[in-house]
């Protein structure tokens, strides 16, 4: 396989990691006034992903790096072509991140609900802009000859995009509500059961639009057949996660919302291949694996560390993940 | 202004502010997992009550370091976009490799350390400190190495096919002579930061109440001041060698950092100077002799190149062009970096007298260094960086690329500004927020500990049999 190649379905491994993980937190910062009725719960809610957002948040900060390293002219034409999107979201990063850790440091009602409102909107946007973000990566932008973005931040509120951005929005809050159910108790566990299966139905119904629009945009990509299957699996994901939600296997809802925002990943990925941003002025302009890639050399280098640190990585994120694993109910929290 | 100066003090802005949380990640980490090896070893309270008290502080601070170092690996490809298309085959593997050996480490061992009080045993909890601040120690060698590719670009090829410097020999950028010297300046550099907090933290509660918490703040003070004094020796001693491997790979740097115009043998250092306004003749200074030549060559009578005659050299060999960086910023950033790091020292040698005569730390002058020993560091380290940055202008990499011509073309300064008001807004605002929340831990003294809890299994580790059958609260919670 061509390094290239590789380096791809790398960055793709990462997107699907980062979807997984901090799609969750996501959701739960979302359902944070919704499955919380008291202060005791709204600490159940958020010590759920205590001791794990920082971590599931470095996917992030992987892929970016990845992006940049195994492919400057796709960082580069993204990057500074999303401006203002990017720019929401790590503002809404910033002010969630800091109100996760300061929101406890003060005895103050007021203080408190301050820091609520920043881990709702800061979960918020991102869980729809990463949506939109993707969507025009699919459907493609305006990009020059020079592998310069020479559209505007509206071009980028078109109508798929925006259905993308409800989509990983939806996923996200099914994935968030069912995570809660799995590790919490009590009424908290319960109305987050309730909201999986509610947000769950809208999401199926919008990812599956979703999916078959981007068939229909995606008109002569390489891989449309592998993209059937993969879509279609996620969608069945999705539905069987949502069935053992509804009898109350929370441990197997869990793998199914992973396993669908995981695999719709991959297939978003897969119609894209080989190109990493098409462009919608001619497809001549269009970046591909090849010719947004570093070289061989540095593509050679990178794939040692990864082979080498990547399943580091696994092992002691998946040890924290275990270490945490309790349910938390109101009785386990501090005075 | 246009983009560019908008991206560049943007760039200024949001890295100055970032480099104030992280030497105090990186010095406070160990210096946290220390007081923890203490605890484990003698099983003495303080100790405990120390380690959670500046462990507190250290967790305030990282959730800043964090959330602004986001920014700073989104902000290549944003405001930078051309430099990043053109170093990125070289660029961009340090950081990618910072991430998935770096900040998984930290912050999947932080959450760890942070929530695993009651979850761990002991040993591994102590074990989880050590582990997330090693973690910092790897992200500083390879971030630090994809700055001295800036300084001094080795291990690549220009590639006129594809326009863009291409890596020909990874570990030559790795042991590029930059970073080898520049690693170890900026980690005692680290030290001495959250030393001073440490010392100064410790000091304000000594004087303020000595029979509160008495025997803990001593002991954080004497390591805080000890730790302070030691980085101090190797910071300067570092910093030595820095000056001699810029006069090598980057003379300009050197010659602006003395506003030295023209080539000299035996070339002095002004300890201070009064110019004229336009900074090109100076009216009047105190200098040491030969000092210059010293620092930049190691021997008193060495010659030190002149902006004037490097000027010309460059015109040369780059086109015509003003290769001389600003100079007044580069003269005193210099000057005050060194003369506010060891004003650090000073204070800690003064702290370490007073704690071994056993007096009180009283009056308004133990006050005031209390108050000002954690920013000296601080402020010292930010000097620094903007030399650094601003002494290689006009390059953004040195020889290679013009800052100029690294800037985004498709983002308008509309766009840059919009940015930087809203980085600022939402920096300036969470930096009274962390302020108001360090004071008032500080203020709040060692914690109480709660009584130890029950271990009936007697592994240390609480129930953890995961059915959450147990009812005991957790250790820590949000």
């Amino acid at each position: 396989m061509e390094l290239t190649t590789l380096w791809f379905i790398l960055i793709a491994v990462l997107w699907m990691g980062y979807f997984v993980l901090e799609g969750f937190d996501f959701g739960v910062g979302v359902l944070l006034p919704v499955v919380a009725r008291d202060d005791r719960e709204r600490r159940v809610v958020i010590n759920t992903i205590g001791p794990l957002w920082d971590g599931n948040e470095v996917w992030l900060l992987v892929a970016g790096g990845a992006t940049f390293a195994a492919f400057p002219e796709w960082y580069a034409t993204l990057f500074s072509g999303f401006y203002l999107a990017l720019f929401l979201i790590l503002v809404s990063l910033i002010i969630r991140n800091v109100a996760f850790e300061y929101r406890g440091k003060r005895d103050s009602d007021n203080w408190r609900a301050w820091w609520d409102r920043a881990i709702i909107v800061g979960s918020f946007l991102p869980a729809l802009l990463w949506g939109v973000a993707f969507g025009n990566i699919v459907r493609g932008v305006k990009i020059d000859a020079d592998k310069e973005f020479v559209g505007s931040f509206f071009d980028l509120l078109n109508p798929y995009a925006l259905l993308g951005g409800l989509v990983t929005l939806s996923l996200f809050v099914t994935h968030g509500a069912v995570f809660l159910s799995l590790k919490t108790l009590g009424d908290v566990r319960e109305r987050a059961r309730a909201m999986a299966l509610k947000v769950g139905l809208v999401a199926a119904a919008l990812a599956v639009g979703f999916l078959v629009w981007t068939f229909a945009e995606r008109d002569g990509a390489e891989h449309r057949g592998w993209f059937v299957v993969l879509a279609g699996l996620a969608a069945a994901g999705l539905v069987g996660g949502l069935a053992a939600a509804w009898k109350g296997h929370e441990g197997w809802a869990f793998v199914g919302t992973a396993t669908a925002l995981a695999l719709a990943v991959a297939a978003l990925f897969t119609v894209l291949f080989p190109e990493v941003m098409p462009s919608t002025l001619s497809p001549d302009y269009s970046l591909t694996t090849t010719s947004a890639s570093s070289t061989h050399n540095t593509l050679t280098v990178m794939t040692w560390v990864a082979v080498i640190f990547t399943p580091l990585v696994l092992l002691y994120q998946g040890w924290s993940f275990y270490v945490f694993r309790k349910r938390i109910g109101v009785q386990h929290i501090p005075a | 202004m246009d983009s560019l100066n908008l991206a560049r003090w943007q760039f200024g802005i949001t890295t100055v502010y970032h480099f104030f949380f992280v030497p105090i990640t990186i010095g406070l980490g160990f210096l946290v997992a220390g007081l923890q090896t203490a605890w484990y070893r003698t099983g003495k309270e303080h100790y405990l009550r120390l380690t959670k008290f500046y462990g507190k502080l250290f967790l305030i601070n990282f959730a800043m370091g964090v959330v602004t170092g986001i920014v700073q690996e989104f902000q290549f490809g944003m405001n930078w976009s051309d430099y990043s298309r053109f170093v990125g085959d070289i660029f961009g593997a340090p950081l990618a490799i910072e991430g998935l050996l770096a900040f998984f480490l930290e912050s999947t061992f932080l959450g760890l350390w942070i929530f695993g009080w009651d979850r761990l045993p002991k040993k591994v909890h102590l074990a989880t400190i050590w582990t997330a601040a090693s973690g910092t120690l790897l992200s500083a060698y390879f971030i630090l190495a994809a700055n001295s590719f800036m300084q001094n670009p080795v291990g690549y090829e220009y590639n006129p096919a594809t326009g863009r410097a291409e890596l020909t020999d990874f570990w030559a950028m790795l042991t590029n002579k930059v970073v080898l010297v520049t690693f170890p300046h900026t980690i005692a550099a680290a030290f001495l930061t959250a030393g001073g907090l440490m010392l100064g933290v410790a000091m304000w509660n000594l004087r303020r109440n000595p029979s509160k918490d008495g025997e803990g703040f001593r002991a954080a003070a004497q390591l805080g001041a000890w730790v302070v004094v030691a980085a101090a020796v190797v910071v300067a001693l570092t910093g030595d060698q820095q000056a001699k491997v810029m006069t090598e790979v980057q003379p300009m740097k050197m010659a602006a950092a003395e506003a030295q115009y023209d080539t000299k043998d035996s070339a002095s250092f002004s300890i201070f100077s009064v110019g004229t306004p336009d900074g090109k003749e100076e009216t009047f200074a105190i200098r040491v002799p030969g000092l210059l030549s010293f620092l930049a060559t190691g021997s008193f009578d060495g010659t030190v190149e002149g902006i004037n005659d490097l000027q010309t050299a460059y015109e040369a060999k780059y086109g015509p062009g003003d290769y001389t960086p600003n100079v007044a910023v580069t003269y005193w950033t210099f000057r005050f970096m060194i003369g506010i790091g060891m004003l650090a020292a000073v204070v800690a040698l003064f702290a370490l007298w007073r704690l071994r005569k056993h007096r009180q730390m009283r009056g308004r002058l133990v006050w005031w260094m209390a108050v000002t020993v954690p920013l000296m560091g601080l402020f010292a380290n930010s000097l620094g960086w903007i030399f650094t940055e601003m002494g290689r202008q006009p390059w953004i990499v040195f020889g290679l690329m013009p800052t100029s011509a690294g800037v985004s073309p498709n983002v308008s300064a509309g766009e840059v500004l919009t940015t930087m008001i809203g980085f600022t807004l939402v920096y300036g605002l969470l930096a009274v927020v962390e302020v108001k929340l360090l004071l008032k831990t500080i203020r709040g003294g060692l914690p109480e500990l709660p009584a130890e809890p029950t271990d009936s299994d007697g592994d240390g580790t609480g129930d953890g049999d995961g059915t959450g059958s147990d009812d005991r609260p957790l250790a820590f919670a949000y």
